[in-house]
């Protein structure tokens, strides 16, 4: 019994989260399923997109959160266009994948939560991003070195790479902004 | 007619042609383009993906930076930037609690009076005699699949601009410069070139289908506008060919690139000695 209630309380809290951090009504979803008929990326996820926010709707906040669908969502936003009682599913998506990063749930979209992390750690240093020194970083990292060594060396001698990041003279001010979002984030 | 441009950083590496192809044209067009000054990254997929707050005080510098300049409205090629930078003028405008707590972040304020729009819908908006006055080189009914992507007509809440299931300002430039916009279903499907480190078997399986319902439609080539796009479109194609044993050479270039050459510009002004599939119209 205990348990069970104290679950249903972090249902509600967690659909109040979601509500909040996307500015979704939930309940507006009937489940038509329009939305996972037009995804582009559906067929590469282990939950359709109208499951994930049935999960939501019913509290499940480790079921919701925990899945490779929010990590492949690419915010494509075909969804959000389609969908009969306008829930913006991709904003939805959104919050999802900010929850699951801050709980520290990443582990099914972990190559994708590593390029977000390593993409915005370039811009956090040089105010730019900085494609080839992402894509070295990545491969480093997820241990494969010579992943897209063709495509790099195509694009290099295309000069449509740069070897160096370009570094603004507001790189500080910048820095600043992820310093600043980072004390608010973790104040709330 | 003047604007504030913003390039981003995909036009200053893999979009460099786009960067190029967009001054030399709107050059061409008298439409004056003023750079930002130290602009910095819209913070693309992964800033919206990781923090709201961040996504939206990175754009909100560069909208801030801009109105300081007073140089006009901004206008954006990258349709990936063009989307970031439209969403924060959205949320800013329409909450003054937001505005005022970015205000804090960035130390600069964005009233809002600077517009943003894409560079298409800028373009696409002209007068027509004008751009056709422009046209010196037409090219001959060639075939042509106008691929917008995922981000430039959608959501349309924040866009505001042509149709988001089938938009037709691409269409109407390309048949201005003499080609031929053949009608198919994958003008905004996406080409999952977010997943292009991360989830490659994804983003191949992707660009495949757009390739292909491209040349069933009869395309002797495709037209984009987004460098995420191109380069996944164009520097995959190889690759795509590798792994699903197929024989793509379809030329993937920028609306910038397709009206540039209409305009009689050079291949080299236009970075089209950059693209991987080569473009030689009427060869
Ligand atoms: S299209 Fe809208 S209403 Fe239908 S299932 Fe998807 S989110 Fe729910
Ligand atoms: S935004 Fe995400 S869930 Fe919606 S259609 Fe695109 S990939 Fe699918």
């Amino acid at each position: 019994m205990l348990n069970l209630s104290r679950a249903a309380a972090d249902g509600a809290h967690f659909v109040e989260e979601v509500e909040k951090r996307s500015g979704q009504r939930l309940t507006h979803c009937y489940q038509c399923g329009k939305c996972t008929a037009g995804c582009p990326l559906a067929f590469s996820m282990d939950l359709m997109p109208h499951q994930v926010i049935r999960l939501v709707q019913l509290g499940l906040r480790e079921e919701a959160l925990d899945n490779k669908a929010v990590w492949l969502c690419s915010t494509c936003a075909t969804c959000s266009t389609r969908c009969p009682k306008n829930v913006d599913l991709a904003a939805l998506m959104d919050a999802l994948r900010i929850m699951a990063r801050r709980e520290g749930r990443t582990r099914k979209g972990a190559s994708t939560a590593l390029f977000n992390r390593i993409f915005l750690d370039s811009v956090r240093r040089h105010g730019r991003a900085h494609e080839l020194g992402i894509g070295l970083q990545h491969n480093l990292r997820s241990g494969k070195p010579f992943k897209d060594s063709d495509l790099a060396r195509g694009l290099l001698v295309r000069g449509r790479l740069k070897f160096r990041p370009s570094r603004i003279k507001g790189a500080a001010e910048v820095a600043r902004i992820f310093a600043e979002v980072k004390r608010m984030e973790d104040g709330q | 007619m003047n604007y504030t441009y913003y390039a981003g950083c995909s036009l200053h590496a893999t979009g460099r042609e786009f960067d190029l192809s967009a001054r030399a044209v709107c050059g061409r067009l008298g439409i004056g383009l003023a750079e930002i000054p130290d602009w910095n990254c819209c913070g693309a997929s992964p800033a919206h993906s990781t923090s709201h707050l961040l996504a939206v005080a990175l754009s909100a510098r560069n909208l801030a930076l801009a109105e300081a300049q007073g140089a006009g409205d901004i206008v954006v090629p990258c349709a990936a930037c063009y989307q970031r930078l439209a969403v924060a003028r959205k949320e800013l405008g329409e909450d003054p609690g937001l505005r005022e707590q970015v205000a804090r972040i960035t130390g600069r304020d964005y009233a809002g009076r600077a517009g943003v729009r894409s560079l298409l819908e800028v373009l696409g908006g002209l007068d027509t005699e004008h751009l056709k006055a422009q046209v010196t080189r037409p090219l001959g009914g060639l075939k042509a699949a106008c691929y917008y992507g995922c981000l430039l007509v959608r959501p349309p809440a924040v866009t505001g601009f042509d149709d988001p299931e089938d938009p037709r300002s691409m269409d109407d430039l390309v048949r201005l410069a003499g080609a031929e916009p053949v009608p198919w279903g994958y003008k905004t499907e996406c080409c999952g070139a977010a997943h292009g480190v991360a989830n490659e078997p994804v983003t191949l399986k992707l660009v495949r289908d757009i390739l292909e319902v491209a040349r069933r439609a009869g395309a002797d080539c495709l037209v984009c506008a987004c460098p995420l796009c191109q380069n996944n479109l164009d520097a995959r194609q190889e690759h795509v060919n590798r792994v699903f044993g197929t024989d793509f050479g379809l030329p993937v270039l920028y609306f910038t690139q397709l009206l540039g050459w209409a305009f009689g510009l050079s291949d080299r002004d236009l970075g089209l000695d950059k693209l991987f599939v080569k473009f030689r119209p009427g060869v």
